[in-house]
């Protein structure tokens, strides 16, 4: 997906006046993050789960290539084969190169959002590969030509109503809103699909380096067609992906369906190892894992590590107050909400994402949420020290920084300032003692009053009461 | 007790009442109370804006100012959490001031925190009667734990009822300057948390941080709500409330 997060503010503006999505946020937002707290209790220990599974993914970072290596060698051993990509463009070379391998004309795909880093539905339709996506979420979002809005709900941004006109108009059948009825519609169109692909496209959760195995975590029962049906697999997945043990699987596996979804253990839950061996009864012929770089490297062993450990659930978005309000949408490329804002500049450049770091408020109820102990909020502020590093913020914004905290290493400037500047706004407050419009604060007085203050500041009304 | 209060920037431009409100609440706690007269900001702005320079700069004046004092008490659980949480990592590659700062830090308290969990008062003076309902401010709560200690305290006041609103623990939209850069999103946040605390039948909202107030009241205002009233914890645990500014 090409990055539009540079156009963040008006994207906002936009999602803001989007009855539909605010409808949606309103009614479905909330959910997942409800759903959660009612599991977490079922784990012992659950904050000390969540430090060691942020352990056991620091395990992994500390010594990537080692663990990435170690993964290789298992999984050809295992009769797979690893294949590596630098870019979101290699993904899409190497997996029509397979295409081209095994003569594959249909690729059925489950989740994958690494495959959106790659466009990489859009490249192989162009090199003559159709591809079909097959998680329900997924495909609606196919028949509509639009991209994911959530990293587990993707189509979260959509109404039943919608979907309804989308399947009349592709499925050629009644319009229904009976939600089952629906979902029987998709099953059956997509049951063909599932029989006529060549290539099934998974993503990958884990990927586990002592066995050389995948796990899949999914709640549809796509991911197991996907990955047993059609004769060639691919696995894609971003190389922090790797952990060392299924005794880490076994740990991750605690927090990641409660986390995600609020689920105990999704309805789904596959560890693949290799192709299909003689006397296996099914399997693909051929097991390929592309790994993908896209950025993740530069982030190994530096101030900003702790981001890979990103197990990809969703809690910060579903926790996150500014995305419940404006949607995946508006973050404008494959990751929203707080992992979003922090992935994207990480990614696609610093520069290609300047509003992201400061969209947030810093509320903190992702670090608190993530499952991994990310602290994202953290992150998100070292952005900020980068792009001030690197001059990309606006003058007016950094010398407003500046004046402001000169005066106040200056008490006797600073009091005067502020003598002035609470009598000035007692003044603009009138009568009613509400401010309804500041020069320098249309941003606040936009959608906001600003009350007014007495006229008279702290420093003056204590020095009186003192010399009485 | 030697106690430095705090006052904080924002309280002191724009509502004083709030910083003697703390003050009397201290000293009825028992505490001889100092307030340096040269205080100013405790350098968040800078902070969060990606400026660590200037945060430092300011950061080294709170400490010459406060490092005489037992503790360091501030009726904002952002402005203490900035001091407490975040001054450290300030100084994580200064290792000549991060000795001191660390202390002022680890003595640096919320004001509710500091009344229940170290002064430990029995009573209160507020008079304030009707139902009220909580805002939990971000800072406070997620970065020093601030929850029971304010509802402890007003459940100490007889004629205070506390009817708890929907997603109180949910942030107001305000976030410093994220308020003015991202105006749209952050009026729309407090619009959430207007309809909240309108849905609790609750006719007044306290909470514990001025920021919040503001954004909060603001919104109120201008959706045409001129009744509810939004007073810091400190004012109606006072009795300032009734005093107006
Ligand atoms: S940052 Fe944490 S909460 Fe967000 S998706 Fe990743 S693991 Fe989940």
């Amino acid at each position: 997906m090409e990055s539009q997060s540079i156009h963040f503010k008006k994207r906002v503006a936009g999602e803001l006046a989007n009855a539909q999505l605010q409808s949606n946020m309103r009614r479905f937002g909330g959910r997942f993050k409800m759903a959660r707290a009612k599991v977490v209790g079922e784990v012992d220990d659950w904050e000390g789960t969540r430090s060691a599974g942020a352990e056991a993914r620091d395990r992994a970072l500390n010594n990537l290539d080692t663990w990435i290596e170690r993964f290789e060698s298992e999984a050809t051993r295992r009769g797979a084969t690893v294949l590596f990509a630098e870019t979101g463009a290699d993904v899409a070379e190497l997996v029509i190169d397979i295409c081209r391998r095994h003569g594959v004309k249909k690729a059925a795909k489950s989740k994958s959002m690494l495959s959106e880093e790659a466009l990489l539905n859009q490249r192989l339709e162009a090199a003559g590969v159709q591809p079909v996506e097959t998680d329900l979420g997924e495909y609606i979002l196919q028949l509509a030509g639009e991209v994911p809005s959530h990293i587990i709900a993707p189509a979260i941004h959509k109404s039943k109503e919608e979907v309804a006109d989308l399947f009349e108009r592709e499925h050629h059948r009644p319009r229904t809103l009976d939600i089952p009825q629906m979902t029987r519609e998709a099953r059956e169109v997509l049951r063909a699909h599932f029989l006529s692909a060549d290539m099934g496209i998974s993503g990958g959760n884990f990927l586990i380096a002592e066995t050389g195995s995948v796990a899949l975590v999914t709640n549809e029962g796509n991911g197991r067609m996907v990955t047993t049906l059609p004769r060639v697999h691919v696995c894609i997945t971003g190389i922090e992906k790797v952990l060392p043990t299924l005794e880490d699987l076994s740990l991750l596996m605690r927090l990641l369906p409660r986390s995600a979804t609020g689920q105990s253990i999704s309805n789904y839950f596959t560890v693949l190892t290799g192709a299909r061996q003689p006397g296996d009864r099914d399997g693909p012929e051929h097991m390929y894992f592309v790994l993908v770089d896209n950025g993740r490297t530069n982030l190994v062993g530096g101030d900003m590590q702790e981001m890979l450990r990103c197990i990809r659930c969703g809690a910060c978005m579903n926790h996150c107050p500014v995305y419940q309000t404006i949607g995946g949408h508006a973050y404008g490329w494959v990751y929203p909400g707080p992992m979003g804002s922090v992935l994207t500049p990480s990614y696609v450049g610093l520069e290609n994402a300047l509003d992201l770091p400061h969209a947030a408020t810093l509320c903190g109820e992702c670090s608190v949420a993530c499952p991994v102990k990310i602290p994202l909020p953290d992150l998100l502020r070292k952005l900020r020290e980068k792009q001030v590093e690197r001059g990309l913020r606006p003058a007016s914004e950094r010398l407003g920084i500046r004046i402001w905290s000169w005066v106040a290493q200056r008490p006797r400037l600073y009091a005067f300032a502020t003598r002035v500047a609470t009598r000035y706004l007692r003044f603009q407050g009138g009568r009613a003692r509400m401010i309804s419009h500041l020069p320098l604060g249309k941003g606040w007085t936009l959608g906001r009053d600003m009350p007014a203050p007495p006229g008279r500041t702290f420093r003056e009304l204590y020095a009186k009461r003192k010399a009485q | 007790m030697r106690v430095g209060l705090f006052v904080t920037c924002l309280v002191d431009l724009m509502r004083p009442n709030i910083g003697f409100a703390a003050l009397e609440l201290l000293e009825s706690a028992g505490c001889e109370v100092v307030v340096p007269a040269t205080q100013t900001c405790c350098g968040q702005p800078g902070y969060n804006s990606g400026d660590r320079e200037s945060a430092r700069a300011l950061a080294l004046k709170v400490l010459e100012e406060f490092e005489a004092c037992e503790y360091v008490v501030a009726p904002s659980g952002s402005c203490s959490g900035m001091i407490r949480t975040h001054y450290p990592d300030l100084f994580r590659d200064a290792p000549a001031d991060l000795d001191r700062i660390e202390r002022l830090s680890a003595r640096t308290y919320e004001l509710t925190d500091f009344l229940v969990n170290v002064a430990a008062i029995a009573r209160v003076p507020g008079k304030y009667r009707g139902a009220v309902t909580y805002h939990d401010s971000c800072a406070g709560l997620r970065e020093l734990g601030v929850k029971a200690q304010p509802r402890a305290l007003l459940a100490k006041m007889d004629g205070v009822a506390l009817t708890e609103m929907e997603d109180c623990a949910v942030c107001c939209g305000f976030g410093g300057t994220f308020s003015v850069k991202f105006g749209d999103i952050s009026a729309a946040m407090a619009e959430k948390k207007c309809e909240h605390i309108q849905a609790s039948g609750a006719e007044t909202v306290v909470l514990g941080d001025l920021g919040c107030m503001l954004n909060i009241e603001g919104r109120l205002r201008r959706r045409g709500d001129s009744r509810t009233r939004v007073l810091h914890v400190a004012e109606v645990l006072s009795g300032r409330d009734l005093k107006g500014d």
